[in-house]
């Protein structure tokens, strides 16, 4: 149990040392720290996943020390809030491709950033963010899961804004924080009301109340599971909170392959597919979630189309893929759903470190009208490009292909999503081969349309990462990961009868989609400069691409409808209308000081006549 | 002799008292000031006067005679007082003395 | 006796440091220092000696005062007083830390001022004759004023002026509602009496009680202070030399807090009861309201004071909850804010000595030459955002969840606070630390220095210990009553 116990405090330790050290550390000492605890991490978890595959252990669980204490409101037991690791097959899978996939990348990271003045706090931040990333996926309960949930989200906003003096960057990593904090109370307000029903915040627990005689009215659970669902949404930068990933990439590209692709956006999915017990008892919310990841692959792959920006693209690739697997868990195929998870982190991670490893090599030009001729130039980065593309569009034989149609096989069939969510999703299968081509063929295809020299980078660290991510895309479809002990099916009544074609259609899509391409970015392939540039152009003047380039015009609703009103409010009420109000008595006092000071003013005749008119009304009134 | 009636003495002593008021009031010069007392002064003493005959007691003389000094007085000493003004603020406006109001 | 001792001693060394002033320049803060030591060893000495845990409102000092009204010099200790001292005593070693070098002119007043406050801190957290507490309460105002009226910024009287004018009039309800009291004892018992445990026992129509609890709970709304009762705070805040905001946000803050449970919320359970859906949701639109000002402040103090209301508003909203889970919450909340608010200020302070401005547009990339400076307050932020780890947010979680039970519409207004308090937060941490100046020049800053440093180590431990084992808190947990 000690494995356990210590499994996600390794990086902590490096992340103390870096920070306490700093640069007395060399670049070697300081990357061997942080990348041996992250590989410690990886191989318990290695080595815990084993026994769990082997053995007839199902579960592992090791209790750390009592957090705090509930108490509860109506029967006024307490339950007890424990810093306590639980691990079963759905958190070692996410425990391994955690560690594991946070191995390669720190790798990767401690060359790719060796000549960063700021490289130990990179380093250590990113260290954090796999401890905050560990205990998220180990919590035994929702309060620890939040626990972690908000370090991921601390250390995104770290390293979106590692390069902070660039306002942009700062803007994107506020935005970014901000907006997932908003799923985050929702979230916490799920708990609240979790507790005040069940009087426990345990996941064990919680899932085992839904199995058996579900407690709650249907009301309640619809609220639970939707708040539960908004915390997700948030993370997992989905529908209608989508927006802050794609400015996400303004942080290093180890970043954006760890945090805003691998692990942390993908820690929604894992939520709901934790509580599926719960929202299984919600057919409504499933439905819901369902539209919310059809709907938003679609948005995405639309957006991606019209990109020019290499990481925009694969952030938004990033963002219809967990898309997929929404739409899996809200047919109920949560197997299907965390296979994806698993899958994506494989050649998400491969795609976004071979994007960093050509921007690295191109002189940071991100821009993909920019590039060409890169398969001549960069062979062996073009190569691993390919295999993480034709994971992408789901080509078959790649681990893609499996993922992929095991989510799409289940969709006609599923009670609470059916024949419209797999044709939506064909059609999103589409649209990724189709903007994967046009990336493929403006970046890699044609010829260089500016002269740059290529820098060579010299890591072997790179290469090493690079090809044992290769190899995981394009084989990790056969890890057999067996997730039934976890897993509970929806109850399907009648089965509908599946048409025969359907297979069919799935799996050709992809090559429909890159013939399609084949034929409509002709130009793009062939490398003719002028339509390139103009089609560049056109990105701006055309009003439907402008309008698909900005995200379906998401950011400007949300400007217009939350921020411009919020500033307002704060900007009419700088001066704090109340204190405004409380001063007001102060300036009645002394306006009253100022009435009768200006009686003494002095002036003989003025008090002559005060004088005798007081007299005469004295008078006056005596007589009367 | 026929009687003066004492409303009209009384009309004539108010009279001469409001010219002497509004004297006191409008004038800045404060030997017109010291004047118009002077006016005001004589009214009351105009009254006194009506007042005596009317009840045929000599009190009312004897109180003119009394307003008759202290209004020597007075103006002995507020002609000096105008002097030392004059002598300090060069002026004889009485506006000027008001330093005592504060600010 | 030992905490009149305390009380006595920490007087005498104000009088004391004061007057050596004359002889040795330095010499006022180490007599102070000194001051708080002693003070510090008698208060755990008396907690060590008493066989008992304090469970209880324990009377330990008892004698007579006035004998002609029966006034007493009576204190007592239970686990909130001796909570609150504790923080009391911690904060003042912060207080006396932080203007170690700051402060060069009067050190001597100064430290008096300094000492005078504490010592009536102390009191107010101990008295259990009201009207000694009364005494108390006044007694701490006054050198507040004086440190914000003498060793304050730029609008410093007017600042001073008002906090006191506000907290006067407010304390005169109290006042009222303590003279009352004495008279209804009278009436029922025959004497004068003004001790608490006295006026426990009498009885009340509802329509007296609510009264009387309308005037104490004006006096420490606007000490906690709750909307529309806060406006003082921000100018107070503003104003004060960075140990002033430490003791005001940090102490004085909680002294309302400290009021509203023991003499509203204790004395009179079934008025407050009837009260509470008024002051929840007064607690609410403090939260809210205060998120929302702070965001829109310039001057990065003034940003950290209204965050301070926004704070006690979660600190007001779970008192009146009436549950355990919410009165933990509001506990954990007032110490935890105390800590993060205090650190904070101390922050605010250390830059306002480097750049002298305390102005967000003026500041800007700081992070670059002052890294460490950066870290500690990025933790002072992330605490005061609720970022679980940190102790804020078993307040928070705490008082939602004690609420959330009670009024869910309160709870999940309150929870838009969470939000609003990571975006003031962030701009803080940004517009100081990172990001470049408007005029594209970056100020050069000295780092922390030892002494800085160990005053933001000591706060940082101590929130992430309550953050990560509430319990060293929750085993204070006081209940009686509930």
């Amino acid at each position: 149990m000690m494995i356990l116990a210590w499994l996600p405090f390794y990086p902590l330790i490096s992340f103390a040392l870096l920070i306490a050290f700093q640069r007395q550390l060399s670049w070697k000492l300081a990357s061997v720290i942080s990348v041996t605890t992250v590989l410690l991490s990886a191989l318990s978890s290695g080595y815990l996943m084993w026994q769990l595959s082997f053995n007839d252990v199902t579960t592992l669980s090791v209790n750390l020390w009592q957090w705090f204490t509930l108490t509860s409101f109506d029967t006024g037991d307490t339950h007890q809030v424990n810093i306590a690791f639980y691990l079963d097959r759905l958190s070692a899978v996410m425990v391994c491709v955690v560690s594991g996939v946070g191995f390669l990348i720190h790798c990767f990271a401690a060359a790719y950033m060796k000549e960063d003045p700021h490289f130990h706090r990179f380093m250590a931040y990113m260290n954090l963010f796999l401890v905050a990333m560990l205990l998220l996926v180990l919590a035994d309960n929702l309060v620890l899961l939040y626990l972690g949930w908000e370090g991921v989200g601390l250390c995104s906003f770290l390293l979106i804004g590692f390069w902070y003096k660039v306002p942009e960057n700062a803007a994107a990593a506020r935005k970014a924080f901000i907006i997932t904090r908003i799923g985050d109370t929702a979230l916490v307000i799920g708990l609240l009301f979790l507790f005040t029903s069940l009087n426990s915040l345990e996941i064990n627990t919680l899932n085992t109340l839904a199995q058996g005689e579900w407690p709650l009215t249907e009301q309640r659970t619809f609220w639970i599971t939707i708040l539960l669902l908004g915390g997700a949404v948030g993370k997992s930068a989905q529908l209608p909170l989508q927006t802050w990933l794609p400015d996400a990439m303004a942080g290093p590209t180890p970043v954006s392959a760890l945090i805003h692709a691998a692990t942390m956006v993908t820690a929604g999915v894992y939520l709901i597919a934790r509580m599926h017990h719960v929202f299984i008892q919600s057919p409504e919310v499933m439905t819901l979630i369902a539209w919310i990841g059809v709907l938003t692959l679609l948005i995405a792959g639309i957006t991606a189309l019209v990109q020019s920006d290499i990481k925009r693209i694969l952030a938004y690739s990033t963002m219809s893929q967990i898309g997929y697997m929404m739409l899996a868990l809200g047919a109920g195929a949560w197997s299907a759903s965390v296979f994806h998870l698993m899958i994506h982190a494989f050649f998400k991670a491969l795609l976004f470190l071979t994007a960093g490893a050509v921007i690295y090599a191109l002189h940071h030009q991100q821009n993909i009208f920019k590039m060409g001729g890169l398969l001549k130039r960069l062979p062996v980065e073009s190569a691993f490009f390919i295999v993480g593309l034709a994971c992408l569009v789901a080509l078959p034989g790649t681990s893609g292909f499996f993922s992929k149609e095991a989510i799409i096989g289940h969709l006609w069939q599923s009670p609470t999503a059916g024949p419209i969510f797999w044709w939506l999703a064909i059609i999103g299968a589409l649209i990724t081969s189709i903007y994967s081509c046009r990336l493929f063929f403006l970046a890699f295809m044609g010829s260089a349309r500016e002269n740059i020299s290529i820098v060579k980078s010299d890591g072997v660290l790179i290469k090493a990462s690079l090809s044992l991510l290769v190899i995981l895309s394009l084989f990790g479809g056969w890890l057999n990961i067996d997730l039934t002990t976890v897993f509970q099916p929806l109850t399907t009544q009648v089965m509908k009868q599946e048409p025969s074609w359907l297979h069919s259609v799935a799996v050709a899509t992809p090559f429909i989609g890159i013939a399609f391409s084949w034929w409509i970015f002709r130009e793009y392939r062939l490398g003719n400069s002028t339509k390139i540039a103009q089609s560049y152009q056109s990105i701006q003047t055309n009003r439907v691409k402008r309008w698909c380039y900005s995200g379906l015009g998401f950011d400007s609703l949300y400007t217009h409808l939350v921020v411009t009103p919020f500033m307002f409010i704060a900007k009419v009420n700088r001066k704090d209308l109340i204190d405004q109000l409380v001063m007001l008595c102060a300036w009645y006092a002394k306006l009253l000081r100022d009435v009768a000071a200006s009686l003494q003013n002095g002036l003989l005749r003025w008090y002559a006549a005060a004088f005798a008119c007081g007299l005469m009304l004295w008078l006056g009134a005596w007589l009367v | 002799m026929t009687a003066i009636p004492l409303e009209h003495i009384l009309i004539l002593a108010s009279i001469l008292f409001l010219i002497g008021f509004v004297g006191v009031i409008v004038r800045k010069n404060a030997l017109f000031i010291l004047m118009s007392l002077e006016v005001m002064l004589n009214a009351t003493g105009v009254a006194f006067i009506g007042a005596g005959s009317v009840w045929q007691q000599a009190d009312g003389q004897v109180m003119f005679m009394l307003i008759l000094t202290l209004a020597a007085a007075e103006v002995a000493v507020g002609l000096a007082l105008l002097i030392r003004m004059k002598h300090q603020y060069r002026s004889l406006d009485i506006d000027v003395l008001s330093d005592l109001k504060g600010q | 006796m030992i905490i009149l001792l305390m009380i006595a001693l920490l007087l005498v060394f104000a009088l004391l440091a004061w007057r050596v002033e004359k002889y040795f320049i330095q010499a006022p803060k180490v007599v102070a220092l000194i001051a708080v030591v002693i003070a510090s060893f008698l208060f755990c000495f008396q907690l060590f000696q008493a066989e008992h845990r304090f469970e209880v409102w324990t009377v330990i000092v008892d004698a007579t005062w006035i004998e002609a009204f029966n006034i007493k010099l009576q204190f007592s200790l239970d686990q909130l007083s001796i909570l609150l001292i504790s923080l009391t005593l911690l904060l003042a070693f912060i207080a006396i830390a932080i203007s170690w070098q700051e402060v060069s002119e009067r050190q001597g007043f100064y430290y008096f001022n300094i000492l005078c406050a504490i010592a009536g801190i102390i009191g107010v957290f101990a008295a259990s004759d009201v009207f000694l507490f009364f005494v108390f309460w006044e007694v701490m105002l006054l050198p507040i004023t004086a440190l914000i009226a003498i060793w304050g910024h730029e609008n410093r009287y007017f600042a001073a002026v008002k906090f006191f004018v506000f907290t006067q009039v407010s304390s005169l309800c109290m006042l009222v509602a303590i003279i009352m009291l004495a008279f209804m004892h009278q009436q029922q018992v025959g004497q004068f009496s003004f001790l608490y445990s006295d006026w426990q026992q009498l009885a009340f129509s509802p329509e007296t009680a609510t009264f009387l609890m309308i005037g104490f709970f004006i006096a420490f709304a606007v000490k906690l202070p709750s909307v529309p009762f806060h406006s003082w705070l921000p100018d107070a805040h503003t104003q004060a030399p960075t140990a002033g905001s430490v003791l005001l946000a940090g102490i004085l803050l909680k002294t309302g807090a400290y009021g509203l449970i023991r003499f509203v919320i204790l004395l009179f359970p079934n008025a407050s009861m009837q009260f509470a859906p008024i002051a929840m949701t007064l607690g609410v639109v403090s939260v809210l309201y205060g998120a929302k000002m702070a965001f829109a402040q310039s001057d990065c103090k003034r940003l950290i004071a209204y965050s301070s209301i926004s704070h006690m508003g979660f600190v007001m909203m779970a008192l009146f909850a009436f549950n355990y889970n919410a009165f933990n919450g509001a506990i954990v909340t007032i110490i935890a804010h105390g800590i993060s608010s205090a650190a904070l200020f101390c922050l605010a302070g250390m830059i306002y000595h480097r750049i002298h401005t305390r102005d967000l547009a003026q500041m800007g990339n700081l992070a670059l030459s002052a890294p460490w400076m950066a870290g500690v307050t990025l933790v002072f932020v992330a605490a005061a955002f609720g970022i679980p780890g940190l102790a804020n947010f078993i307040g928070e979680f705490y008082s939602l969840l004690g609420v959330f039970a009670v009024s869910p519409l309160h709870a999940l207004l309150a929870a838009l606070g969470m939000i609003g308090s990571a975006i003031y937060g962030l701009r803080l941490f940004q517009t100081a630390f990172h990001g470049v100046k408007r005029d594209n020049t970056s100020t050069k800053i000295e780092d922390l220095s030892i002494r800085e440093g160990a005053i933001c180590l000591v706060l940082a431990v101590l929130l992430f210990l309550i953050g990560i084992y509430p319990q060293v808190l929750l085993q204070f947990t006081f209940q009686g009553g509930y």
